[in-house]
């Protein structure tokens, strides 16, 4: 970092990678591990934001048919509606919902593309053991990250063509707007119903580590909360995990049926 | 009078950087139960070279817990079963007659096995000459109280400074990252006043140094739990917070504090 004369003798050890030539400032900060694992709190903050807010509007599936307007709706019909209404007339239909999908996705592909490239450097970092681990604090949440991020990016593809988009595994009768009958079609279906169980699990897994990691990426430290960190990470998840899981059940057990 | 322990070591043997190795067995018996771990190992590379056979290497020092010489990972934790313990300072009587012990160099890509249980660390050396100094030349040494240090700077900074470095810490991450030991020594000089004026060359400059050696964490804690002075994962935030403030406003270029 200074003069190059007081600068200790190399010790013969090699770098096992150089250091890349600076890229213009901001795209630096993505250049190191420090910087990609703050961009990776940062997005998975915003999906986690994302799936606490979807779950939190797939509760509305329990409120089944209400009145809007004089006309009998179902509820999550109507909520669907609505986020495609968003900040109507001052942006044309859409295009909110658009904006947030955008956002995600981007956020999305930044938190894939950054979980990848720092598990290929640990990985080339890494030198096994030849004798048994004893792991202190290591929990399976932590240590199934990269097996539990990959279900979710599944999940997110298969969910998407069964319930948005309408294709693959949707069902037969998949109608674009009919939220509550699609999802009670979907998940009437045992086996989808149990893959949805499996892969919210995952979620939930997930964001339990991911949570309390975040605080760390990010810097985030205050003797006043730290205790808290893991509380939060815990209630977090807790709820996402019994929201999420609730759906399918719900459905398999004709609580929520047509 | 101590009690005596028959113990079997599986202990990793490795002639040199480049050969193979693998584990073998040696069987320590009358191991008095008030010796080292350390002393432990003296009494069978005696045995062993009494009947001709090569001693096994092992890194070692002070053996008063203050050097970080010492170091393996005994039973699959770095140091062993203690908390806070260095692997000079864990004691025989901790183990029961008839335990096997498996006995490993630190494992990370970074630190080669010379041979035996003996890893190269200077990796380690390498961070800490890339920024873990200050280098204002400020003449002799002023006044013990000359530099008013706030109570808790002072706390912090020593803290962080119980860092002995032997280097547990990337040996029980999974991801063989350096964030604990590197923070710890940037901390140390980050939280005084005299380490101001490079506070964020300062962390650039090790941060850098870091990467180009070892993995990137993902906050697992295995190198709290490993650690014989008890380094907290604290520092490990205060270094991404202070690399995050330097990078977004150019610090390091602009040396603004
Ligand atoms: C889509 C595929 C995904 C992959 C491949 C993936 C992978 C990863 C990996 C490898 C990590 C680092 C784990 C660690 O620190 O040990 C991580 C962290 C995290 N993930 Fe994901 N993830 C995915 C999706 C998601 C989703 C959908 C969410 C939110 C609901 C999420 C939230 C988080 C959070 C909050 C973190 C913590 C960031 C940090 O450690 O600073 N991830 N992810
Ligand atoms: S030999 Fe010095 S710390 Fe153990």
């Amino acid at each position: 970092m200074l003069s190059p004369t007081t600068t200790p003798q190399n010790s013969g050890e090699k770098p096992m990678r150089e250091k890349p030539r600076d890229l213009p400032f901001p795209l630096n900060i993505y250049q190191s591990a420090i910087g990609k694992k703050w961009v990776m709190a940062v997005s998975g903050l915003m999906l986690v934001g994302f799936v606490f807010a979807h779950m939190i509007g797939n509760l509305k599936i329990y409120l089944g048919q209400v009145e809007h307007n004089g006309v009998l709706d179902y509820d999550t019909d109507h909520y669907a509606e609505t986020l495609r209404n968003l900040l109507v007339p001052i942006f044309p239909e859409g295009v909110v919902l658009w904006g947030m999908r955008l956002g995600l996705l981007a956020a999305l592909l930044l938190h894939i593309h950054s979980a990848y490239t720092l598990s290929m450097l640990s990985r080339k970092s890494d030198n096994a053991y030849a004798g048994k681990r004893d792991f202190l604090a290591a929990n399976w949440a932590s240590r199934s990250m990269r097996l539990t991020g990959p279900i979710v990016a599944l999940y997110i593809v298969i969910h998407l063509a069964d319930l948005t988009l309408g294709f693959g595994i949707a069902t037969g009768e998949f109608e674009h707007g009919q939220v509550y009958e699609n999802v009670v079609h979907s998940l009437g279906r045992p086996i989808v119903a149990i893959g949805y169980i499996i892969a919210n699990i995952a979620v939930a897994v997930h964001i339990y580590h991911g949570m309390w990691s975040a605080f760390q990426s990010l810097g985030i430290n205050n003797p006043a909360y730290n205790t808290l960190r893991r509380t939060a990470a815990q209630v977090i998840s807790g709820l996402i995990l019994i929201g999420n899981v609730s759906f399918p059940i719900a459905v398999l057990t004709d609580i929520v049926s047509i | 009078m101590s009690t005596e322990l028959n113990l079997t070591l599986q202990v990793w043997r490795q002639p040199g950087p480049d050969a193979p190795g693998s584990f073998v067995t040696y069987e320590a018996k009358g191991i008095p139960d008030d010796s080292s771990f350390l002393e432990m190992l003296d009494i069978v590379n005696e045995n062993l070279i009494e009947r001709d056979v090569e001693p096994i290497e092992f890194p070692h020092d002070c053996r008063e817990g203050i050097c970080g010489t010492c170091g393996v990972m005994i039973n699959g934790r770095a140091h062993g079963q203690e908390k806070a313990t260095a692997t000079c300072q864990l004691h025989m009587r901790k183990f029961n007659d008839g335990d096997t012990i498996v006995i490993e160099p630190w494992r990370a890509a970074a630190f080669p096995v010379i041979k035996d249980l003996i890893v190269d660390r200077s990796p380690m050396d390498k961070i800490i000459a890339s920024g873990g100094y200050i280098y204002a030349p400020t003449g002799t040494a002023g006044e013990a109280n000359e530099t008013l240090v706030p109570k808790e700077a002072a706390e912090s900074a020593m803290d962080a400074a119980a860092c002995i470095g032997c280097g547990a810490c990337i040996a029980a991450c999974p991801n063989s990252a350096g964030q604990l030991f590197t923070s710890a020594k940037l901390w140390h000089l980050n939280s005084l006043p005299q380490g101001q004026p490079e506070r964020f060359q300062r962390v650039e400059s090790m941060v850098h140094t870091m990467e180009q050696f070892f993995g990137a964490c993902t906050n697992h804690g295995e190198c709290a739990e490993a650690c014989p002075k008890e380094i907290s994962l604290d520092f490990i935030a205060y270094m991404n917070a202070d690399y995050m403030k330097s990078k977004i406003k150019n610090r390091a270029k602009s040396a603004q504090i």
